[in-house]
């Protein structure tokens, strides 16, 4: 049993999603950094679709009424065990009345903890994780409170050890951010010089940014036409781009369809470093395409399947 | 000279959507004949979904194909002629052959789905202002309200929301100046030409025109909700008591 004394500034649980429901209209939700998330669970031992705790710009505070092992990957939030710092992207052991204690975030803004076993919570259509538009999903389908008590599961599935990551695994977060774009659907709408101006200028991550998406400020993106299409599906990574010409990128919690003309997709393997940008950060833009995205999740399942060998 | 193309009924526009999703244009309406093919090829995807497919969400005109493009490009790699090919266009050429078989299929039978409605009171606030708006009687919007036949074009917005069509020109009504905080779940509103059912309570400047003691999104059950893109809806009024009942017996 892990007790909640601090909860942080949005902290769920999430696991990898809730796939196979958006034709019902019904968000993915799941870890925003999959990266960071999927290598937390490695660390431990996990199954890949273990819960864990995302915390969001501020962590929190738990007591631990047994030993566990955890590992910690994301952003750094400065965490304490028993007042004593630890590596970030490392698995360790919480002992007994173990206290983990989380601060502001140093660098990057999301931290994962997974806990071997994983975060014990009803299945909902399939995923443990928390979707708080709709109120569903990891634990009573809300952020985490003061006094909340967790359970740990079973959903490990090998023997592990303790330990710092490589750090060629370690992604760097800056206040920079350099993101791939493949172009479409409706990159038509917008004519040669608004996509000059897209991937020609730097646009800064505002406070209006959540789980739901990435709304940025800079300059006006301007349509040809009209910023409205017939509603459609839109996805992970989408930059939709509505009448007031400001990107809005889909993330995990982002509604099934919208209205607005998508000017193109982040790239997945991209999408990590997109979510682990705070307010006041920037955004650049730079084309590519299929192969190269392709080529960016094939390396990262690489990763995932080398770190699994050599923990 | 383009007779053939004109006369395939199922002609779709391909479009890439990112790495990882397809999007298929039966046209750029909301027209009940257009959504008529996306109903048909989304009833083959479920069929026989395509390599790689992870979902797909159908909308007014359009549908769009979620997929694993690592694993499809593993497959192109394991095929000589697939090799120089994106995994786009392997997808767009199994789509093109796919609708090219589809185009002499028969169409679906449709859901019908009969919804009851506690019309006015605390559960349609609104029902007065829509009757005023349309120079009508509040028995009159009910009767026109409920004897309208409506085709689920998308579930979207939120989970279960049907985005409908087939609503009478006559109770048309303008969105609410100021939106409401909060919408109880089950509202049944008027927004412009649109009327439509909420399933969880969410902020919104709809038309309260009644409420529904039927439960649209039901997290525990697969399917998660009552209706799904195709159904044809209907609307019936019952009494208050019927409302209280219907809540009653369910809990």
């Amino acid at each position: 049993m892990i007790t909640t004394i601090e909860p942080g500034l949005f902290t769920t649980i999430q696991d990898q999603g809730r796939w196979g429901f958006q034709a019902y209209g019904m968000p993915i939700s799941g870890a925003m950094d999959r990266y960071a998330s999927q290598v937390a669970n490695l660390l431990v031992g996990n199954r890949p679709d273990a819960a864990v705790l995302e915390m969001t710009g501020t962590g929190g505070t738990f007591k631990f009424d047994e030993k566990q092992m955890v590992a910690v990957c994301g952003g750094d939030m400065q965490g304490l065990l028993n007042h004593m710092p630890f590596s970030n992207w490392s698995s360790f052991i919480v002992p007994r009345r173990g206290i983990l204690r989380f601060d502001a975030a140093a660098s990057g803004y999301r931290t994962y903890v997974a806990v071997r076993g994983g975060f014990e919570v009803p299945v909902v259509l399939g995923s443990r994780s928390t979707c708080t538009p709709v109120k569903i999903g990891g634990h009573e389908g809300r952020v985490l409170r003061q006094g909340d008590v967790l359970h740990v599961g079973q959903d490990m599935e090998c023997e592990t050890r303790l330990g710092k990551l490589e750090d060629k695994y370690v992604p760097q977060y800056g206040s920079q951010v350099q993101l791939r774009v493949i172009l479409g659907p409706q990159d038509t709408m917008f004519g040669s010089a608004a996509l000059d101006t897209f991937f020609g200028s730097s646009y800064k991550v505002t406070k209006q940014s959540d789980r739901t998406g990435y709304r940025l400020k800079g300059p006006k993106i301007k349509h040809l036409g009209s910023a409205d299409i017939i509603s459609e599906a839109v996805w992970l990574g989408a930059i939709q781009v509505p009448v007031h010409g400001m990107p809005f990128i889909m993330t995990a919690d982002h509604q099934t369809t919208r209205g607005y003309a998508k000017l193109g997709s982040v790239i997945r393997g991209d999408l990590p470093k997109l979510v682990q940008t705070k307010p006041g950060d920037c955004i650049r833009f730079l084309r590519s395409t299929e192969e190269e995205a392709i080529e960016v999740l094939q390396k990262e399942q690489e990763s995932y399947r080398n770190i699994k060998q050599e923990w | 000279m383009n007779t053939v193309i004109e006369n395939n009924n199922l002609d779709a526009k391909i479009l890439p959507f990112g790495e990882s999703a397809i999007l298929i244009e039966f046209g750029k309406g909301i027209d009940p004949m257009i959504h008529g093919k996306v109903k048909m090829f989304t009833e083959n995807l479920d069929l026989s979904p395509l390599p790689g497919m992870i979902e797909y969400v159908s909308a007014f005109s359009s549908v769009t194909i979620f997929y694993d493009p690592v694993k499809v490009r593993k497959m192109c790699q394991e095929s000589p002629e697939g090799k120089s090919l994106l995994t786009f266009e392997i997808l767009a050429a199994m789509v093109r052959e796919k609708l090219g078989k589809l185009e002499h299929d028969a169409d679906y039978t449709p859901r019908i789905v009969e919804i009851p409605v506690c019309y006015g009171e605390e559960f349609g606030p609104d029902l007065q202002y829509v009757a005023e708006y349309n120079k009508l009687t509040v028995d009159e919007v009910i009767h026109i309200h409920s004897h309208g036949e409506y085709l689920v074009y998308m579930i979207g917005f939120a989970p279960g929301f049907p985005y409908l069509g087939g609503m009478s020109e006559c109770i048309a009504t303008p969105r609410r100046q100021s939106p409401r905080m909060s919408i109880p779940a089950g509202s049944v509103g008027i927004a412009g030409m649109q009327t439509g059912v909420y399933p969880i309570a969410t902020p919104g400047g709809w038309q309260l025109i009644g409420n529904t003691p039927v439960e649209l999104f039901r997290p525990l059950d697969n399917p998660p909700t009552l209706l799904q893109s195709g159904d044809r809806i209907r609307f019936y009024p019952i009494s208050r008591r019927e409302y209280e009942e219907y809540k009653g017996g369910r809990s």
